[in-house]
């Protein structure tokens, strides 16, 4: 073989030992986001979509939104749907590819434990969300954006958030052929976009649909970080526990059916 | 390798004692009466079998033996259905042994995603005192492509790259499902060097292969397994035995009855495929002065003619039948 330092002396004799936990789970953590930043069709769902919308809602007059100003109303729809698409999407669809490509069962023979791993992706997770929360309120404020309300219920909601997209996210990557998780995650992006208040107000939706709507998560999210950012409301309960609901179920469920391979 | 034996000895700090000294007793893998059935199927029926440490241990047998469900009941992913499994002297999904064990899957393992050097790096980050994987990478002829995206390595580059992420960690004992299948001769070579050295290091290696010659020139110890039961087990010399046969080639079809005649009692003659013909019995100046002299008689040249043992591939066939599964 063609080998660069084909005769490089490596010291084969055994010296096991696992690395201390915090550096796996680092470790893991910014793998996860260099492959998330590289990924060209994922930046679309988390960045360039939503930027798209936030700029493209803002300036030109497509949706009626009532009183008040665009973009008020759009920041924080667009910041949940970045939640949704990192936390659910993305998540969803690496982690199938991961299961299907054995991965997940290469790195269950590492010292890195389960939760380890599940750790190290919900760091990861995070940190995608807080380089695209820096974004989308940058723009936000470029195009006049004037928030309101308390920066920690803010934060509370986007943490409930993450943790129900992630329970449903790893909920379809743990039980679902790789194939039917791109399929479906991509699916309930769009109906959610759609129909989850992000960029179309709730009130636009027949009446009758409306309890079912404001139940899912994604409308749980947009909704509270809208009392909070545009209207300034200390803790929006509601919110909350359909936020926290959703997480509870969903994550119970990951772990009880979620499958390494 | 005189210079890294050299060096180990330099090298070998309490780190490296200590869990030696601990687990020297026990074998590497010791398994008895394991039984894996997957439905009504039984993929391991009451296998036993001890793998020494230090050694290389080759599991051979046919597709669908059993040896990949033995191999995962030991790196703890399956869980056997009755039987004992020790691996350095645990019970196999101790979380110890994730870190003194490397494994390498029989394909898949590697992220598509991820770049080939980037994937080394984060294993290696999983370990205490891992290899450095730039060296490792150049072992193995992937510097390269270290930054190529793991999905477009071929095939054979995947199964390097699964062979250096199983090493990376400097395991007391690794487990390698068919490390070589698919490898180009050059890559192949490599890996048998590679696991030449892991033997020389200390490393106790349980491999699965397919390829006899694989076998015969890496294992101390070798067992073969069919339908999930141990058929035979042994040193490749003891397997083989010190019989010995000729061979030779010649045009299909000649009457082996004159031959058989001319030679000593208790002598075989076969032509097995058309046109191979093997002599079995007392392989001596004689028996080859009788075959050369009948070849000259029928007028023909004996090509490639050659005394040899049993290869392990006679002894395998032989234990495992011919037909196809």
């Amino acid at each position: 073989m063609t080998t660069t330092g084909g005769t490089a002396p490596l010291d084969f004799t055994p010296a096991p030992g696992a690395a201390p936990f915090p550096r796996m789970v680092l470790a893991q953590a910014g793998a996860e986001v260099r492959a998330m930043l590289r990924n060209g069709e994922q930046l679309l769902l988390t960045l360039i979509i939503p930027v798209l919308l936030l700029v493209g809602f803002s300036l030109a007059p497509l949706i009626d939104i009532g009183a008040g100003r665009r973009v008020d109303f759009l920041v924080p729809g667009v910041l949940a749907l970045a939640v949704m698409s990192t936390a659910f999407t993305g998540q969803a669809i690496a982690t199938g590819f991961e299961r299907r490509y054995g991965v997940l069962k290469r790195l269950g023979a590492t010292p890195l434990s389960r939760s380890g791993l599940m750790l190290g992706k919900t760091v990861a997770v995070v940190a995608v969300e807080v380089i695209q929360a820096a974004v989308i309120v940058g723009v936000g404020l470029a195009l006049g954006w004037r928030p309101h309300g308390s920066f920690l219920s803010a934060a509370l909601l986007i943490v409930l958030g993450t943790a129900a997209f992630s329970g449903l996210g790893l909920l379809m990557a743990g039980t679902l052929r790789a194939e039917a998780t791109l399929a479906g995650a991509n699916l309930v992006y769009l109906v959610l976009l759609g129909a989850g208040g992000v960029v179309f107000p709730l009130s636009k939706f027949p009446a009758g649909a409306q309890p079912f709507l404001e139940a899912l998560p994604i409308s749980a999210l947009t909704g509270g970080l809208r009392t909070v950012l545009a209207d300034g409301a200390a803790l929006p309960l509601g919110s909350l526990a359909v936020l926290a609901g959703w997480a509870v179920v969903a994550l119970a469920l990951v772990s009880r059916t979620f499958r390494w391979e | 390798m005189s210079a890294i034996t050299g060096d180990r000895h330099l090298r070998a700090g309490p780190a490296v004692a200590v869990p030696k000294l601990v687990t020297m007793g026990s074998p590497a893998v010791e398994m008895i009466d394991l039984v894996k059935r997957y439905g009504g199927n039984t993929a391991v029926n009451g296998l036993t079998l001890s793998a020494g440490r230090g050694a290389v241990t080759a599991v051979l047998g046919p597709n669908g033996a059993g040896k990949t469900s033995t191999v995962e009941i030991c790196e703890g992913f399956r869980r056997a259905d009755s039987g004992t499994v020790r691996v350095l002297g645990l019970a196999p999904t101790a979380a110890e042994l994730r870190a003194r064990v490397g494994v390498m899957l029989q394909g898949g393992g590697v992220p598509p995603a991820m770049r080939c050097g980037e994937w080394l790096r984060l294993v290696s980050r999983f370990y205490a005192h891992p290899l450095d994987s730039r060296a490792l990478l150049g072992r193995l002829g992937l510097t390269e492509h270290a930054r190529t995206p793991c999905r477009r390595l071929s095939g054979g580059q995947q199964q390097r790259l699964s062979l250096a992420a199983a090493v990376i960690g400097r395991p007391e004992l690794v487990f390698l499902d068919e490390p070589t299948a698919g490898l180009d001769p050059q890559a192949r070579h490599a890996c048998w060097d590679l696991v030449a050295e892991l033997r020389g290091a200390g490393v106790s290696v349980v491999l699965t292969t397919h390829h006899m010659d694989e076998a015969e020139r890496l294992a101390d110890q070798v067992v073969i397994i069919d339908r999930g039961r141990v058929v035979a087990e042994g040193t490749p010399a003891s397997l083989t035995g010190a019989e010995r046969q000729l061979r030779f080639r010649a045009r299909p079809g000649l009457a082996l009855e004159e031959l058989l005649n001319a030679l000593p009692s208790g002598s075989a003659a076969k032509e097995s495929p058309a046109g191979h013909y093997i002599i079995e019995g007392l392989v001596g100046p004689e028996l080859l002065a009788t075959v050369t002299a009948w070849c000259a008689a029928e007028g023909v040249t004996a090509d490639d003619l050659r005394i040899e043992r049993r290869t392990l591939e006679d002894v395998f066939l032989e234990l495992t039948g011919r037909e196809l599964r």
